[in-house]
């Protein structure tokens, strides 16, 4: 006998997204979802992002780290609240899910902050999959990846509000075509904002500040 | 790579969807649908879920994964297509707004039950 189900394998963790975005709205805080392939700078990218927010720009962050707590020490030497999770709970460790997020802001102030950042596990593929309640989703890709990973993963770079290009301080050592990289984004994204930057030069940091800015400022007008 | 939760979620939809009038029922298999956008590898899928499965109503279980390819909408000049390569830019008017009307699914359609 052939029963109808009709139901989406990922519903409970789009119910809880939801949650959290309800309550991320009423707070005015705004959710970025940092997310990229290991070692492409996330973390070194957020850690210059909030000295050039912060203070004007009260921040936390919650950051999915698969064993260690380097990245949220690192992070919390910045001065904002880190919360490290944990994501073995969940059958996986590729991928933060709404409800570790839910959980993890359960710890943070929420009265206190009008930005949120999570930094994501370093993977391209899973988590594109997973809403968290964000508001907007970044991809963080380096030089040195190569020209082709927009469109070897293209759920991430389609997901994806934003993509900032790290590393771009290592152009003149690599024979790394950077046109072709903007231009497959562009393939996946038409017109998705690209910000080009150097995470530890501290080069290329003005527009996606701006960028980041207005997205803050603009959520607290929403209500 | 999540392919071990999705597994268990697919486990507990099952079983929460066998009728309660049903004794003993045993689920013979579950049919899926997914989207070619989605990140599961059906070979995993499937390795998780036998191990999952097991000593539930669903052991031995198939999952019969039914492929869902990605069909686009333009925006601008509302042309439907389906894409085999990621460019997601009108074949006709060249517009960038393009909306995916399928090819993202990981959905349970239905179950197979047998009464023992
Ligand atoms: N040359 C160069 N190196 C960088 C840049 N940004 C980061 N790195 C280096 O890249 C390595 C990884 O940086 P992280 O910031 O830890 O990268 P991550 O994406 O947070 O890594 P995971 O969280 O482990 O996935 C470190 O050795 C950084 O110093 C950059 O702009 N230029
Ligand atoms: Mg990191
Ligand atoms: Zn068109």
């Amino acid at each position: 006998m052939e029963i109808k189900v009709v139901r989406r394998v990922l519903d409970v963790n789009e119910k809880m997204a939801q949650q959290n975005r309800s309550l991320f709205t009423e707070k005015e805080i705004f959710v970025l979802n940092v997310m990229s392939s290991p070692g492409s700078g996330k973390t070194t990218m957020l850690e210059r992002t909030l000295s050039y927010v912060l203070p004007e720009i009260r921040s936390a962050v919650i950051a999915g780290d698969i064993c260690t707590s380097n990245d949220a020490d690192r992070l919390a030497r910045t001065g904002v609240p880190v919360e490290q999770v944990n994501t073995d709970e969940f059958g996986g460790d590729c991928h933060l899910a709404a409800h570790v997020i839910e959980k993890a802001a359960s710890n943070i102030d929420l009265d206190d902050i009008d930005l949120l950042i999570v930094e994501n596990v370093g993977n391209l593929v899973c988590p594109a999959e997973f809403d968290i309640g964000e508001d907007a989703r970044v991809v963080v890709l380096s030089v040195t990846e190569g020209e082709d990973k927009p469109l070897k993963y293209p759920l991430m770079f389609r997901e994806c509000n934003a993509a900032i290009l790290n590393k771009i301080d290592l152009l003149p050592y690599l024979e790394y075509n950077k046109n072709s990289t903007l231009k497959n984004i562009q393939q996946i994204n038409p017109g998705m904002p690209v910000f080009e930057i150097s995470a530890t030069k501290n080069t290329g940091f003005d527009p996606w500040i701006e960028w980041l800015k207005n997205k803050v400022k603009s959520k607290q007008k929403k209500l | 790579m999540h392919e071990m939760g999705i597994a268990m979620e697919i486990v507990e939809i099952a079983i929460s969807s066998i009728p309660d009038n049903i004794k003993n029922a045993c689920v013979e298999r579950v049919n899926l649908k997914v989207g070619k956008l989605s990140a599961i590898v059906p070979e995993s899928l499937r390795f998780c879920f036998d191990i999952v499965s097991k000593d539930t109503p669903l052991a031995g279980a198939k999952l019969n994964i039914e492929n869902i390819p990605v069909v686009v909408r333009c925006r601008e000049c509302d042309l439907k297509w389906t894409i085999d390569s990621p460019v997601f830019k009108c074949k006709k008017c060249k517009s960038g707004l393009i909306d995916i009307i399928s090819g993202r699914e990981l959905d349970i359609t239905s179950i197979e039950v047998v009464e023992e």
